[in-house]
């Protein structure tokens, strides 16, 4: 489990993340929703410790994370796999080479071992024949699934995804969607996605927290979202017309 | 100033940082063999280029310059030869691969960083600076002083052809005048400047980059900065290391 504890970030002065208290729970797909802009992601980057905070704590287990040095954290993130908006994969290296990549940082393994668990990781995802292209030659889609590869390869203990389903397309994204879920489920993962995805909330929002300006407005599941009394979490959930509609049609 | 001397403090970290232990030797050691390969085998094309037309027009200048009686012709090679190693190998040719060199590592890893490249590696526990810049600076330490060697030997060579095709020295002439008075130790003072320089160009190419915030505009302007910055640096260097090596 991930807890953050009365979180405050700022920059330059300007508050981005005000007095942030959440619980992330084991095994489960924990969702932060927001709109752009409401510090979804400098929350995500400040639990993994890409951005400093400037008071409360974070704690991965009964392990303080925040107040660590990079050389303690290192241990923590070892058990951290993390899928980037834009994938974030190495440019200069193939999928295959990709996904190698934290095995032979982190690992002994013999040559056999890491390719065949490249492999395992890359049939996990679905990508097959693919060992030997370069990211540039990928599609979206395809990209992320092999940032979810490379994520997996040491089997994390903790999975954070960045906006899994920007730019992708819906049919593309559902799948990247189940992915994530299926993943968490298999390994016990304690998953934490950002993203302002409706479909993605409805289908694997097993817990779900609602940030406005910085502020966590509600928590709760995919069932509650829905019938919710909070204003702007409202506001947010039935923005478009669609949304509306069936709000409307259901009574 | 106050923002110089920021830039200057946070550049010493930076190296702090470059110089820890890395994660795993082997990693570092294939990668370090990628940079030599893109950094140093790229190089030789251009170096080899430049030296050849330099020591051409330096011997055609010295000739038309010096056209007295007085004079004996085979001081044409010597100051050829001088001119290419003392100055031209080291200082010119360190200039060209700040242009080359330098963009291509700030361009390299800048575009790492607005990539979320640089925050993948961090999340993962490796030392992002280490991994990505220490390899570079071992690999131009090392092969920077290879390519000052070819430079100066395809710009005594580029002095020879120029200045016996164009008929102002003889070839025996050329060639006694680049053996007459040899101080070795020139040689050893191009190669330390070289090695000066090379750091010089990685480390504040590198810098440059990983420090981009932005886009591809940020990028585009760290790569600037990356040639400027360096190019100052060096000819600022130069006349330190003369004054050090050769008073």
């Amino acid at each position: 489990m991930i807890s953050v504890k009365n979180l405050c970030k700022s920059f330059q002065g300007k508050p981005v993340l005000s007095d942030i208290s959440v619980d992330f729970e084991t095994g489960k797909t924990n969702l932060i929703i927001g709109q752009s802009g409401s510090g979804k992601t400098v929350l995500l980057k400040s639990i993994i410790g890409l951005h400093e905070i400037d008071s409360g704590e974070i704690w991965y287990e009964d392990t303080l994370f925040n107040n660590l040095e990079f050389e303690e954290r290192k241990k923590i993130r070892s058990e951290i796999g993390m899928l980037f908006q834009g994938s974030a994969l190495f440019d200069s290296l193939t999928v295959e080479q990709n996904v190698r990549f934290p095995l032979d940082m982190f690992t002994d393994n013999s040559p056999e071992e890491k390719t065949e668990r490249v492999n395992f990781c890359l049939n996990r995802v679905n990508i097959v024949n693919s060992n030997k292209l370069y990211p540039s030659e990928l599609s979206g889609g395809m990209k992320k699934r092999v940032a979810i590869a490379r994520a997996i390869a040491l089997n994390p203990k903790y999975l954070f995804c960045d906006e899994p389903n920007s730019g992708l397309d819906p049919v593309t994204a559902i799948l990247i969607d189940e992915l994530i879920k299926e993943l968490t489920e298999e390994y016990s993962m304690t998953t934490i996605v950002n993203t302002h995805d409706m479909n993605s909330v409805i289908e694997i929002g097993e817990k779900i927290v609602f940030i406005q300006e910085g502020i966590k407005c509600w928590e709760g599941n995919k069932n509650e979202v829905l019938n919710s009394d909070c204003k702007p979490l409202n506001d947010f959930v039935f923005a478009n017309s669609l949304a509306k509609r069936i709000k409307s049609a259901s009574g | 100033m106050l923002r110089f001397l920021g830039q200057v403090g946070m550049y010493f970290l930076f190296m702090k940082k470059v110089f820890s232990k890395p994660e795993k030797a082997s990693v570092y050691y294939k990668q370090t063999i990628h940079e030599f390969a893109s950094l140093g085998l790229t190089s030789i094309g251009i170096i080899t280029i430049i030296s050849f037309f330099m020591g051409a027009v330096i011997t055609l200048q010295t000739a038309y310059n010096t056209d007295n009686p007085i004079y004996p012709t085979y001081l044409i090679g010597l100051g050829c030869r001088d001119s290419i190693i003392l100055e031209f190998s080291s200082t010119v040719a360190a200039l060209i691969l700040a242009g080359k060199v330098g963009s291509h590592i700030a361009s390299e890893i800048g575009t790492m960083r607005v990539t979320e490249q640089i925050d993948a590696l961090e999340i993962m526990g490796i030392n992002s600076a280490s991994y990505l810049v220490l390899p570079k600076i071992i690999a131009t330490l090392c092969f920077n002083p290879v390519l000052t060697l070819i430079s100066i030997s395809v710009g005594i060579f580029g002095g020879w052809v120029a200045g016996t095709m164009s008929g102002v020295i003889t070839s025996e002439n050329f060639i006694y005048g680049i053996q007459y008075a040899f101080i070795p130790y020139y040689i050893t003072y191009s190669l330390i400047k070289t090695v000066f320089f090379a750091f010089i160009i990685t480390s504040v190419s590198s810098f440059q980059g990983y420090y981009v915030s932005g886009g591809s505009l940020e990028v585009g302007r760290s790569s600037t900065k990356a040639v400027v910055y360096s190019s100052v640096l060096i000819l600022l260097f130069n006349v330190i290391l003369t004054q050090l090596l050769l008073s």
